[in-house]
């Protein structure tokens, strides 16, 4: 139950008014005025002394928490706490891929929500995040491959999920860069295509939720830290911030690589080790890659941005680090995979490198649950996977926070399990670290 | 001749060697030393290539790898193909073929520029608020145009035709940067006997010096300097000097990475040299002498071809003889400009306007450009330029606004908004930075570990501080590496001192686009626009408008963008902070992370004993990890399926022959050694004896079957382990992950023997006539030789270690020999079973054989989700030892549940159908999606010996479902029904296995 204090905060919330309008029309009325009467995206407010919900995280899975809490369930009375700038983490981070086609059924149901969240967001938005359904190519380098990919496209097409099987010949058609000659040291045997899947424009997914959260109300709090997690016996009733205590009637962790750190101070300790995951772009070429091509034998995956970036993600390192960034090797062991499979990629040169830490569980299948303490609630263990989540994620998450209880699709995912032993081992169905 | 505006005599470039080359279809001509940079502009072309948004036309800015305009594709013949090269970096050769990029139909027309008129429409981050509408049109209609207009250069297409290498070393000392500092600091190193490498991004080593002439040290001028201080320096054997190479990352521990240009510059590298090196050094000490890239100023119409910073000029004038205009106009806001008009002046160009913000300039070189007549304008700036494809006039006005602007006729401006100290490595090593408000720049706020900083990219911007400082970072850095170092002695030093820089951030007069990021066409307003629509952070500003995102990494346009972003928000430039600082400094080739490291040479390739001779048989093969087995061995007119058959039918019939080599082997030594395999199988082993074998399964912490094998003992502290294939070196690195880390005190060694045995397997009813007939002196009677036990003997008369153990469910023996004796043995084997019909048999073959008995493949019938009791192997699990890896794992109640799936046969109701492996089961094939998956295949073959389809599969609850009906639901098909039976299909009685 939410306490009385907190419904008065809630009815105090500032109304924010009309959200402007983004579109051709809105940018032609702007241009004749150069673009001054352009109204901040969100506003930049003081924290107040209490919120019926905190969220600890300002990154994609975090904003668009906010956003369903405040549009789907009417809380409005929320705070997102960034301790850096929002979207500044793991989603700004990360390769940008969209894809729904997991084998278990629970991580097809959460994927799959989030795949059909993807396909409005422009537009239920009004911003666009670029959600480019080009298609997502899995490649297979032998029988074992083979035989993992065919079982996920038998069971995502019984769970309603495109994925088809393409010959060696077809993936060349579909990604022409590909090599498929036999001189490979592993040549590619086939793939499993996701036609819905494809990439999305990670720093606008952070953004559009930021501007929609913010226009409903919520408070977006950038350069704030959580310093520590109050509790009342076995309840969480607030949060120590760098700029000040903040009461909770709830507090949703959603701090990815962190969120270990964060719930330490609730007291409890998270099933998650962090590690960095490397990325890399190269110069911008006139468009030569159309699809997204990831190969889990070899490791590499591989899309070119809209800005003509080839966008490259790389492997985690083997050690636990919150350092944001990686070992020399991993990268070098990532573009080796690269001009092996595109051969004519060995001219393109890196133009830039970083890392994100990444929160991985031993099942590599995220957390989505309550917790041991009363109105805390965690979202993380996403491991590299995270950011095509990010809209059902969110959604979910929110259903889970508002109801004190989970949406029937991330029921499973809870904290319990890795003491039950009721897994979702999506390690084990991809057969590496996805 | 090499160009109407090359100068007679001077520079480094030699006038006896011309070079023939072409830009955009035009041949031109210039000189060995040159660059295409400098060689266009010998030939009065400026405008060099178009923006990357609004393709406006744009001109050459710098000389260096700060380039943000002047990007070329370079075509060399054969396949060498270059996008987005820095023509400020492209070495001149004969024949050179460079075009412009990102324009059509020509760079002096392009009709993309139409963008620019549409630039009220297209301010930052436009491409978020529209494009939305109808939803389908992004990924239809949107996407692919905005995907065609971006991007720069065009992707190479033809195979590459160059090899990249990889060098590692190690150094005392490693110098970056051979300016005055850097060669002071390598100089200094190497004196004390440390090991240095020094590395320069440039043809050739000096830096400054090269360009600069007004110096003496002394007494020399500087180019005498250099070769003096050069030819010392090479002489000395611990010097590595590394032109044309650049330090682009520093990782953890003073790791650098480098990339050495090796035939870049050459018209026909010789076939023996790599393309590029690239060097990872690991130094005990990093010396960065990385020096200052020059600031342009932020001003209206700003962008012009024409338009260049003033140090450019400079160099393009004395180190290759080049005259950037004929009349020349200077913009700055402090002294270093002022050289450049000296020069430009004393070469006879004529100096227009030298326009300085600042309202009393008077250092040295201001007095003396006032002495020799050149128009300084103090208190003035630049408010606006025109021209369309190159600049033909600045528009200059007082800076405090109390006066009209007057025009000033020129054809270049030269611009200085003063230094920043190139920090890039410092920063990647996570120093720290500190905005000095005296030199209006960022400086190193401290050293990090191994770091010392020399020079101008300390922010000792004068000559003799340089040098000086250089010294003192050499001898500090050798120090630091454990070598007694002494200062050398300094030259005397005669160079202009700089009075001071006044900031200049923004011209606050005159109208239109005032550029601060000349690659991806970011305006100064594009940055206020960022901060009225609420992105404060700096990491939002550079994200929402690109600013610093282009190839150059914004290396001339970031400080400019972080002051003014300062601006907007009311801060100081360090209250605003900077963005991160990623590698590389300037872009590496992706062949050269590569390396050799292409097709064969990506990952080994493990050949077996008999792969010639499978090879001789005409066997198909496939790759298992980094093996390359045999999969079957066809017969004239066979397919896999009828060679499997036979394959499979002769091991069951007569006799087979098969290549085990590949099981992973492991060596256990030590008192402990039985321990350990307590602990680390699920049964039980002390009481194992010698001579004897036994089947283990090994479990993950969780409690999921990691791996398994069967392993022997071979005396009282000594085991033979053997693994999967896949497993060999997992199952290694978790025996020594526990050792090392949990279990110390045992006294165990663990060695991998995988190559050092060679393991033929002789199965089926005649194995024992094989090996008799090979000459054996083991008795392999069933009395003297049970099944699950070895002997040590001769077989063929070689050494051999003989296991008698199965994974067909017949009669078998493994015969081990040391590697090298593998070959013999099969060739042996093979001859002496040729009178009973011996086959040999691949690995397709293996899996319908051991299928056939239900013995399960570690990865297949298991992904980690599988535990002993799911595969029914309860009996393998030890109820009386106190633990093992897995047991409380296992022990956690959902792994109990009778709905967890079970390993079961599935039979096929027509036996010719063979079920696809990854095809799932459910219990109602006419239901909707998602249909309810109860299930999935395993395994699936055609078992000729059994004369029907077999298959093994993964079932919730499946030894309850035993004579159930499952369907198999495929697509464009009816479902397949299947029967679950028991997982084993053939002797379940292991009648044969023992006879």
């Amino acid at each position: 139950m939410v306490n009385d204090a907190y419904r008065r905060g809630r009815s105090a919330a500032p109304s924010h008014g009309t959200m402007q309008r983004y579109s051709i029309f809105s940018l032609a009325r702007n241009a004749l005025t150069g673009h001054r009467n352009w109204q901040a995206a969100w506003r930049s407010p003081e924290p107040r002394p209490a919120y019926e919900v905190v969220i600890v995280g300002g990154g994609g899975h975090g904003l668009a928490t906010a956003y369903y809490l405040a549009k789907e369930h009417g809380i409005t009375n929320v705070a997102v706490l960034e301790k850096g700038w929002l979207g500044g983490g793991n989603t700004g981070r990360n390769t940008t891929v969209v894809r729904s086609n997991y084998l278990y059924d629970e991580s097809a149901a959460i994927y799959e929500h989030s795949m059909k969240l993807w396909e409005g967001l422009a537009q239920e938005l009004n911003y666009n995040v670029m959600f480019s359904q080009r298609g997502v190519l899995m490649l297979a380098h032998g029988s074992h491959d083979e035989q993992v990919l065919k079982r996920h496209i038998h069971a995502d097409r019984l769970n309603g999920i495109d994925n088809e099987w393409l010959t060696p010949a077809q993936a060349k058609a579909f990604c022409p860069p590909l090599n498929i000659g036999k001189e490979l040291r592993y040549p590619v045997t086939g793939a499993a295509l996701q036609r819905r899947g494809g990439t999305a424009r990670h720093d606008a997914v952070a953004w559009g939720y930021a501007r929609g959260a913010d226009a409903r109300g919520v408070d977006i709090i950038q350069n704030c830290a959580v310093t520590g997690v109050r509790r009342d016996g076995d309840r969480v009733v607030g949060v120590e911030t760098t700029r000040g205590y903040i009461a909770a009637g709830k507090v949703g962790v959603v701090a990815a690589g962190h969120t270990s750190v964060v719930m330490a101070m609730a007291g409890l300790r998270m099933p998650i080790e962090s590690v960095p995951l490397q990325a890399l772009v190269s110069e911008p070429v006139k468009p030569v890659f159309p699809c997204v091509a990831m190969s889990n034998a070899i490791h590499a995956y591989i899309s070119q941005s809209d800005k003509g970036e080839l966008v490259i993600g790389a492997g985690t390192d083997q050690y636990v680090s919150y350092g944001q960034r990686g070992s020399f090797h991993i990268a070098e062991h990532t573009l080796e995979a690269i001009v092996e499979l595109f051969p004519i990629f060995s001219r393109l040169r890196m133009l830039r490198q970083w890392a994100g830490i990444v929160d991985c569980t031993p099942d590599r299948s995220p957390i989505l649950a309550r917790t041991p303490v009363r109105g805390l609630y965690v979202n993380c263990g996403w491991g590299t996977g995270g950011f095509k989540a990010t809209p059902g994620s969110g959604h979910v998450f929110a259903h889970t926070i508002a109801r004190d209880e989970p949406h029937p699709i991330n029921a499973p995912f809870t904290l319990e399990r890795f003491r039950t032993g009721r897994l979702i081992d999506e390690a084990a169905a991809a057969a590496v670290a996805h | 001749m090499s160009g109407a505006w090359r100068l007679p005599r001077g520079g480094r470039v030699d006038r006896a060697r011309p070079l023939r080359f072409s830009f955009d279809g035009k041949a031109y001509t210039g000189l060995t030393g040159d660059t295409l940079a400098a060689a266009l502009l010998a030939n009065g072309v400026h405008l060099v290539a178009r923006s990357f948004k609004y393709h406006r036309p744009r001109g050459i800015l710098a000389a260096g790898c700060e380039e943000p305009n002047a990007l070329v594709q370079l075509d060399r013949g054969g396949g060498r193909e270059d996008p987005n090269l820095r023509a400020t970096q492209v070495e001149l050769f004969d024949g050179l073929v460079a075009t412009s990029q990102n324009r059509w139909p020509s760079l002096s027309f392009d009709l993309a520029a139409t963008a620019d008129r549409l630039a009220p429409l297209l301010p930052a981050g436009f491409y978020y608020k529209t494009f939305m509408w109808p939803a389908g049109w992004w990924r239809r209609v949107y996407e692919p145009r905005i995907r065609a207009a971006a991007g720069l250069g065009r992707s190479p297409s033809r195979p590459d035709p160059d090899r990249y290498l990889h060098r590692h070393a190690h150094c005392d000392v490693l110098v970056v940067g051979a300016g005055p500092a850097g060669l002071m600091a390598a100089a200094a190193a190497v004196m004390s006997g440390a090991r240095v490498i020094l590395a320069d991004e440039q043809a050739e080593p000096g830096g400054a010096l090269l360009a600069e002439p007004g110096l003496r040290l002394d007494g020399m001028d500087g180019a005498a300097w250099l070769a003096a201080a050069l030819g010392e320096l090479t002489a000395q054997p611990n010097l590595t000097l590394l032109p044309r190479t650049t330090a682009f990352a520093w990782h953890d521990h003073t790791y650098l990475g480098l990339l050495e240009r090796v035939t870049d510059h050459l018209a026909e590298p010789p076939p023996h040299l790599p393309r590029q090196r690239l060097w990872r050094v690991r130094a005990r000490q990093v010396v960065l002498a990385t020096g200052a890239i020059e600031r342009p100023l932020v001003f209206p119409d700003n962008d012009r071809p024409g338009i260049m910073l003033a140090s450019a000029a400079r160099t393009y004038l004395n180190r290759y003889g080049v005259r950037v205009g004929a009349r020349v106009a200077v913009f700055t806001n402090n002294d270093s400009a002022y050289a450049t008009a000296l020069d430009l002046a004393a070469a006879g160009v004529t100096i227009a306007a030298i326009v300085d913000c600042r309202a009393d300039p008077g250092g040295e070189l201001v007095q003396r450009a006032r002495a020799v007549g050149l128009p300084v304008r103090p208190g003035a700036v630049v408010t606006g330029t025109q021209g369309r494809l190159r600049i033909n006039q600045a528009f200059v006005a007082p800076l405090d606004g109390g006066g009209r602007s007057s025009p000033v006729v020129c054809d270049a401006l030269l611009v200085s908004g003063g230094w920043n100290p190139t920090l890039h490595l410092h920063s990647q090593a996570r120093g720290r930075l500190r905005f000095d408000e005296k030199l209006w720049a960022y400086v190193p706020a401290e050293l990090v570990p191994g770091e010392q900083v020399a020079g101008a990219c300390a922010g000792s911007f004068a000559l003799a501080d340089a040098l000086r400082e250089g010294a003192q970072a050499g001898v500090a850095a050798a120090a630091a590496a454990g070598y007694r170092a002494e200062l050398p002695a300094l030259p005397a030093v005669e160079a202009p001192s700089w009075s001071e820089p006044a900031p200049l951030w923004r011209v606050p007069l005159g109208r239109g686009r005032a550029w601060v990021d000349l690659q991806n066409d970011v305006t100064a307003k594009d940055l206020e626009l960022a901060l009225r629509e609420g992105f404060r952070s700096i990491e939002h500003v550079k994200r929402y408008t690109t600013t610093g995102m282009g190839t150059d990494q914004g290396k001339t346009a970031n400080v400019n963008a972080l002051a003014i972003v300062a601006a907007g928000l009311g801060q100081g430039v360090e209250a605003v902070g900077h963005t991160t600082f990623r590698p590389p400094y300037t872009p590496v080739t992706f062949g050269a992370f590569a390396g050799a490291s292409r097709e064969l040479q990506l990952d080994p390739l493990r050949r077996t004993p008999s792969h010639a001779h499978a090879e001789a048989l005409g066997a198909v093969f496939e790759d298992v990890g980094q093996w390359r087995r045999a999969r079957y061995f066809p017969q004239p007119g066979e397919d896999m399926q009828a060679a499997v058959g036979r394959e499979c039918r002769a091991a069951r019939q007569g006799v087979g022959l098969f290549d085990a080599s590949t099981l992973g082997k492991i060596d256990l030594q030590g008192a402990d050694a039985a321990e350990l395999l307590n602990r680390v199988y699920t049964n039980a082993w002390a009481k194992l004896t010698v001579g004897r074998c036994r089947y283990g399964l090994m479990l993950r912490d969780d409690g999921m079957v990691l791996d398994d094998g069967v392993t022997a003992r071979l005396g009282p502290d000594r085991f033979h382990m053997t693994t999967t294939t896949g497993g060999a070196a997992r199952v290694l690195a978790w025996l020594e992950e526990w050792l090392q880390c949990e279990w110390p005190q045992l006294r165990v060694f663990c060695t991998s023997v995988t190559e050092q045995w060679a393991a033929i397997g002789v199965c089926g009813p005649k194995a024992r006539d094989v090996i008799r007939a090979a000459g054996t002196d083991i008795d392999l009677s069933r009395e003297a030789f049970p099944h699950m036990s070895f002997r040590d003997g001769s077989v063929a008369g070689l050494p051999a270690r003989v296991f008698r153990i199965s994974f067909t469910g017949e009669i078998a023996f493994e015969i081990n020999v040391p590697s090298g004796y593998g070959g013999a043995l099969w060739e042996a084997l093979w001859q002496a079973g040729q009178p009973f019909g011996i086959t040999p048999y691949g690995t397709e073959a293996m899996h319908v054989l051991r299928a056939e008995k239900g013995y399960i493949i570690v990865g297949q019938e298991t992904d980690g989700t599988v535990t002993p009791l799911d595969l029914g192997m309860d009996w393998m699990i030890s109820k009386a030892k106190p633990d093992f890896i897995g047991k409380r794992g296992m022990a956690r109640p959902d792994l109990a549940r009778a709905d967890r799936k079970q390993l079961v046969g599935l039979l096929t109701r027509d036996p010719t159908v063979v079920l696809e492996e990854g095809a799932q089961l459910v219990e109602d094939p006419a239901q909707s999606l998602p249909m309810r998956m109860i299930g999935h295949v395993t395994s699936a073959y055609h078992s000729a010996n059994l004369g029907r389809s077999i298959a093994l599969g993964l079932v919730q609850g499946g030894r309850e479902r035993i004579g159930q009906t499952l369907w198999v639901p495929m697509p464009a098909q009816p479902a397949i029904a299947v029967e679950v039976t028991r997982p084993v299909f053939l002797d379940p009685e292991n009648r044969r296995l023992n006879g």
